[in-house]
C-alpha cells in the first residue's frame, strides 16, 4: 500500500466517521486557558462551527485513529470483510490536526474514536495517548470525547476518564440479539458492564475528596450512547424501551439514534434503502417527551399496536388525540405537569405561560404569541374567551391539523 | 399643553457610540426621574459611531445629553449621582432589566434606545413588566436580545481565523462581518478560549486584538486587512466533504443554523454548491452498488482474531457445578427468566463455601447491580452495621438473594424497584437451592418476604412471624427477619430507630442459633 499523506487519511478516517450521530460538545466542566495560557475553553452550551448539507452540525473534528478493524459488525462501513480503504493515524497526526483546527476555530475539540486493532487494550491506549498529549503536552482545554472500547481494561478506562469530557460506549442495536446476529463478536453483556463501571467511576468522581475536598476530573460530560434504527426489525416500541432502560441504568447524558445509511460496499444482510430519516425524528421527539416533559416510556406508544411511532404527526400530538378525555387543558389554571401534555405547548413556553398568568389571563393570542403556531394548540386549550367547544371531540381533527401544520413538509 | 404637543422631542439625547450603554443609563435615569415621557426624547449616536466609547467613561461628558434640557430636568432634582443610591427620589428596575438591556443596546435597530426608555418608563408603575411575555414591548425587547445573542453566538461559531507567520511571529487573524454590535462585548469570550495566541478580529465597525496580555480595540477595518488564505483550509474542506453523509441531504436544515449571509467568510462554504448537486447520485451509488466478495485480509483477520465459531455457547444450567465459582459462572448467563433483559449482570451470592449461616435477601438493587454484588447499596449498609453490633461474624457468611436480577421500571434518571413475582422467584429457586446444597449451612435466615417465599415455597406473613424460627421438611432450619431495606422507608426517625433495634435483636437471636 502507497503511503498516504494527512489529507488522504483525513478523507477517508472522517468518512469513516460520519455514522456516529453524536457530535455534542455541551454539558462539560466550564474551564477556560486564562490560568494555563494554552488554548481551549468550555463554557456549557457547545457551539456548532459548521453545518454539512445533510443539516447536521460540526462541532467536533470527529474521526477514526484507524479504520482497520477485527470485527465484522454488518451495518458498518469498517468491518473487517469490507473493501473500503484502509488507513491509521499516527498519534502525532492526530494531535497536530486537532491542535491546528482548533487554532482557527473550525472545531470545539475532538471526538476519536477507532477500529480496534490487534486487542481493544492496545488500540484504548492509543486513544488515550492523543488526549493525554493534547492536554498535558499542548495544554490544550478543548473539549475532547473518546469512544470507549468496551473490553479495555479499568486503567485505561480510568486514564481515558481523566482526560476526556466525556465517554461514550455504543450500544449499536436495540436488542440483544440484534447484536448478536448483525455484530456477531460484539457481546451486549460486556457493553453493560462497561456503561455501569463508567457511572460508577463518574458518580464516585464527582463526589469530592476527602483529603482535598475537591473533585477529581472524571469525564465531565458524562456518558453517552448510539444505536443504529432500521437495521434490524425492532419497532419504536422497542427502542423507546432500551432507551428508557439506558438513562435510568446508567444516568446517560444522550441516547443517539442513527437512522441506518446505506453504506457503500455494504453487506447483503442489510436493507438497501434510504436512511428513514422521519423515523429518526420522532424517535428523538419521542427521547425528549420521556426526559423533559414526564412521559413514561410505555404511555408514549399506549394504542398503537404496531408499536410504531405515527410518521406524519409527532408523537405528543399523536398522545393527545388518543387522550382527548383530559382537553381542554385551562391555560390559566392547569399545572406545568398538564400544561406539558398540550401539542405545541413546549418545556420554554410552558415556563412563560406559568410565570406570565401570575400578572395577568392569557387570552388565546397571547399563547399565540408565546408559542410557534396556534393550530395544533387551539383544539387543546381554553383561555380566556376562548373554548375550543366540540372541536377537541371532532372526529376529523387530526386531518385539519394535518392539513395547518406546514412545517410537516420540511422533511 | 399646547406647547408639549407641538414639541414632541423636547429632549435629545446624544450618545458616544453605537453601544454606549452608560450614557443611555445615565441619560434614561435622569429623564425618567425628572418625568420626562418615553415620546418626549429622541436618541441619537453621535459621529460614525467609531471609535467606540470607553465602557469606563458615561454621564454628560462622553453621552451628553442635550445641555440646556437636561439642567432643567436635573435642577429639579438633586445633583447627578454616581449611581443613584444617594439620590433623592429613586428610580428602581430590576437587575435583570438592566443586565438585559445591555444586550439589547448591541442590535443595530435605531429605536432600542426608545424602546428601552419606554419599558424603562413603564416600569415604575408595572414592576413586573418583564415577566409579560405576551406585552408587546417585551415581546419586541426579547427579540433583540435574542437576534443578538444568536449574531454573538454566530461569531464565537464563524469566525476564521487564518495564521500568518512563524514561530515567534505567529498570528491568526480573521475577517468576519457581525450583523449587531457585538465585537466588543463578544471578544472576552475569544480572550478565555485563545488565552495563548496572538489574534485580531477584524470587522466592519470594529476590531478586538489580543496580544496573549491585553485586549485592545481599533477602528473597523476593511477585508483586504485579514490574510487572503491559509494552507490548513485545504484539510478542512477535506474533512468537510467527508463528513457529509450524502444520503442524508437535508438543505434546509443546514441554512437554517448556517444563513447564506456567512457563507462568503467560511472557506468550507464554496464546497456546498457541488456536494448538494451530487449528493442524490452519490446516495444511488450507495444503494445501488452490490455487495462484494469480503476483502482479502478478512478471513486472515477472522482466523487471527475468532478462531473458534462463535455459535452460542450451550447453556450450561450450574446442574453439574462442582463449587459456588462454578454456580457463579454457570449463573452470568442465565436465562430462566426474562429480568436479565433490563439488568446489568447476574448478581449472585457471595462469601465462603463453608458458611454456617446464609443470610438471603430479595434481590440486588441499583447499586448492586452496578457492582454485580450483592448487598453493597444502601440496604446492605444498614445490614452490614447491624451484623457487625451484633457481633456476627461476617467471615463465616455467606449472603446471597432469592432473585439474581435487579428488576425495576425506569424512571427518567433513576430505576424504581419492582418485586419480583412467583414465577421469577420460582425460576431463581433453581439457583439458591445449589447455592444451599453446596454451602450446606446450619442456618439459613430469610430477610424479607420474598426470601420466605423462595425458601419455603410459599407466601407468610413477614411482619407477624419475624423473628421465628422454622424447621423445613429437610430439617434445614430458617429463622424469618425483615429486610433492612423496610428500615431505611419508615420515615418518622424514633420508628426507624425502634425497627433498627428490633432488627438488631433478631440478628442477636442469629448469633445465639449459629452457635447451636
Amino acid at each position: 500500500m502507497a503511503l498516504l499523506n494527512t489529507r488522504e487519511k483525513l478523507a477517508i478516517l472522517s468518512d469513516a466517521a460520519k455514522y456516529d450521530a453524536s457530535c455534542a460538545s455541551s454539558g462539560a466542566e466550564k474551564r477556560d486557558s486564562r490560568k494555563t495560557g494554552g488554548i481551549g475553553s468550555t463554557e456549557g452550551m457547545g457551539i456548532c462551527h459548521s453545518y454539512a448539507p445533510d443539516g447536521r452540525c460540526i462541532s467536533l473534528l470527529k474521526i477514526l485513529l484507524t479504520n482497520f478493524c477485527i470485527y465484522d459488525c454488518s451495518y458498518c462501513i469498517n468491518r473487517s470483510s469490507s473493501n473500503v480503504r484502509r488507513a491509521r493515524f499516527t498519534v502525532d497526526e492526530v494531535v497536530k490536526l486537532t491542535v491546528a483546527f482548533y487554532k482557527r476555530n473550525y472545531i470545539e475539540g475532538l471526538f476519536l474514536s477507532s477500529g480496534v486493532i490487534r486487542s481493544p487494550d492496545e488500540t484504548m491506549a492509543e486513544l488515550v495517548e492523543v488526549a493525554r498529549r493534547l492536554r498535558e503536552q499542548e495544554n490544550f482545554g478543548g473539549y475532547i470525547h473518546l469512544k470507549t472500547i468496551p473490553e479495555c481494561s479499568q486503567d485505561l478506562l480510568d486514564a481515558a476518564g481523566r482526560y476526556a469530557d466525556r465517554l461514550s460506549i455504543n450500544v449499536e442495536l436495540p436488542t440483544d440479539e440484534g447484536v448478536k446476529k448483525l455484530a456477531p463478536e460484539k457481546r451486549p453483556e460486556t457493553i453493560r458492564l462497561s456503561m455501569a463501571a463508567l457511572r460508577s467511576k463518574i458518580e464516585e468522581k464527582s463526589e469530592p475528596t476527602l483529603r482535598t475536598k475537591r473533585r477529581q476530573r472524571f469525564a465531565t460530560g458524562g456518558q453517552s450512547t448510539q444505536m443504529i434504527v432500521g437495521a434490524d426489525a425492532t419497532p419504536d416500541a422497542g427502542i423507546l424501551q432500551t432507551s428508557a432502560r439506558l438513562y435510568g441504568s446508567y444516568r446517560l447524558r444522550r441516547v443517539y439514534y442513527s437512522a441506518f445509511s446505506p453504506i457503500p460496499d455494504a453487506s447483503s444482510s442489510l436493507p438497501l434503502k434510504k436512511p428513514p430519516l422521519m423515523r429518526e425524528h420522532r424517535l428523538y421527539q419521542a427521547d425528549w417527551l420521556m426526559r423533559f416533559y414526564g412521559f413514561a416510556q410505555d404511555e408514549i406508544l399506549d394504542g398503537r399496536p404496531d408499536g410504531m411511532l405515527d410518521l406524519e404527526i409527532d408523537p405528543k400530538l399523536a398522545w393527545a388525540l388518543r387522550h382527548r378525555a383530559i382537553f381542554p387543558v385551562d391555560v390559566n389554571r392547569a399545572d406545568r405537569e398538564t400544561l406539558l401534555r398540550v401539542p405545541g405547548l413546549g418545556a420554554k413556553v410552558v415556563a412563560r405561560i406559568l410565570e406570565t398568568r401570575w400578572h395577568r389571563r392569557l387570552r388565546l393570542e397571547d399563547i399565540g404569541r408565546l408559542c410557534h403556531s396556534l393550530a395544533k394548540v387551539r383544539p387543546f386549550i381554553t383561555a380566556e374567551g376562548w373554548s375550543p367547544g366540540g372541536l377537541t371531540d371532532q372526529p376529523a381533527l387530526r386531518e385539519k391539523i394535518v392539513s395547518s401544520c406546514e412545517q410537516l413538509s420540511l422533511f | 399643553m399646547q406647547n408639549a404637543l407641538l414639541d414632541l422631542s423636547a429632549h435629545t439625547v446624544h450618545l458616544a457610540g453605537e453601544t454606549d450603554f452608560a450614557s443611555w443609563r445615565d441619560a434614561a435615569r435622569r429623564l425618567a426621574l425628572g418625568g420626562v415621557r418615553p415620546e418626549e426624547v429622541a436618541w441619537v449616536v453621535s459621529g460614525d459611531g467609531s471609535p467606540h466609547p470607553s465602557p469606563s467613561s458615561s454621564g454628560l461628558s462622553r453621552g451628553s445629553i442635550h445641555a440646556e434640557r437636561l439642567a432643567a430636568v436635573a435642577n429639579s432634582r438633586d445633583k447627578p449621582e454616581d449611581d443613584g443610591r444617594n439620590a433623592g427620589p429613586q428610580l428602581t428596575v430590576p437587575r435583570e432589566f438592566v443586565k438585559r438591556a445591555e444586550i439589547v443596546v448591541c442590535h443595530n435597530d435605531p429605536e432600542r434606545f426608545a424602546l428601552l426608555y419606554r419599558m424603562l418608563w413603564r416600569m415604575r408603575a408595572e414592576p413586573a413588566l418583564l415577566k409579560i411575555a405576551s406585552d408587546p414591548d417585551v415581546r419586541r425587547f426579547e427579540a433583540l436580545e435574542k437576534a443578538v445573542g444568536r449574531d454573538i453566538h454566530k461569531m464565537r461559531a464563524f469566525v476564521r481565523f487564518r495564521k500568518i507567520g512563524d514561530g515567534d511571529d505567529e498570528r491568526y487573524v480573521a475577517w468576519f462581518e457581525p450583523e449587531h454590535f457585538i465585537v466588543e462585548r463578544n471578544a472576552p469570550f475569544f480572550v478565555r478560549r485563545f488565552t495563548g495566541m496572538r489574534w485580531s478580529i477584524l470587522t466592519p465597525h470594529l476590531c478586538a486584538h489580543w496580544d496573549t496580555a491585553d485586549l485592545t480595540f481599533t477602528p473597523g477595518a476593511d477585508k483586504r486587512d485579514a490574510p487572503a488564505e491559509d494552507a490548513a483550509e485545504e484539510l478542512w474542506q477535506t474533512y468537510y466533504q467527508n463528513i457529509f453523509n450524502p444520503a442524508r441531504l437535508k438543505t434546509k436544515a443546514m441554512q437554517k443554523e448556517m444563513p447564506k449571509k456567512y457563507w462568503r467568510n467560511l472557506p468550507e462554504a464554496p464546497l456546498i454548491p457541488r456536494l448538494v448537486a451530487g449528493a442524490d447520485a452519490a446516495a444511488r451509488e450507495m444503494i445501488e452498488k452490490m455487495p462484494t466478495a469480503p476483502a482479502p485480509h478478512h478471513a486472515k483477520v477472522q482466523a487471527k482474531h475468532w478462531p473458534t465459531p462463535r455459535e452460542p455457547a450451550p447453556s450450561d444450567d450450574g446442574a453439574g457445578a462442582r463449587s459456588i465459582a462454578e454456580l457463579r459462572k454457570a449463573a452470568e448467563s442465565c436465562r430462566r427468566c426474562p429480568l436479565w433483559r433490563d439488568a446489568t449482570q447476574t448478581v449472585f451470592g457471595e462469601g465462603p463455601e463453608d458458611a454456617t449461616v446464609v443470610f438471603v435477601g430479595e434481590q440486588p438493587g441499583d447499586q448492586e447491580d452496578l457492582a454485580g454484588k450483592p448487598f453493597v447499596g444502601p440496604a446492605g449498609k444498614v445490614f452490614d452495621a447491624v451484623l457487625d453490633e451484633a457481633g456476627v461474624d461476617r467471615r463465616k457468611t455467606y449472603v446471597t438473594n432469592a432473585v439474581k436480577h435487579f428488576k425495576f421500571e425506569p424512571r427518567g434518571k433513576r430505576r424504581i424497584h419492582s418485586k419480583p413475582n412467583a414465577g421469577e422467584i420460582q425460576a431463581c429457586r433453581w439457583w439458591l437451592d445449589k447455592e444451599l446444597a453446596l454451602t450446606k449451612p446450619s442456618l439459613v435466615v430469610a430477610l424479607g418476604a420474598t426470601a420466605a417465599q423462595s425458601l419455603l415455597g410459599k407466601a407468610v406473613p413477614i411482619t407477624k412471624m419475624r423473628g421465628q424460627m422454622i424447621e423445613r421438611e429437610d430439617g434445614l432450619r430458617i429463622f424469618l427477619t425483615i429486610h433492612p431495606s423496610f428500615i431505611l422507608r419508615i420515615r418518622e426517625a424514633a420508628d426507624k430507630e425502634a425497627e433498627r433495634e428490633r432488627f438488631l435483636q433478631d440478628m442477636l437471636a442469629v448469633k445465639k442459633l449459629m452457635a447451636t
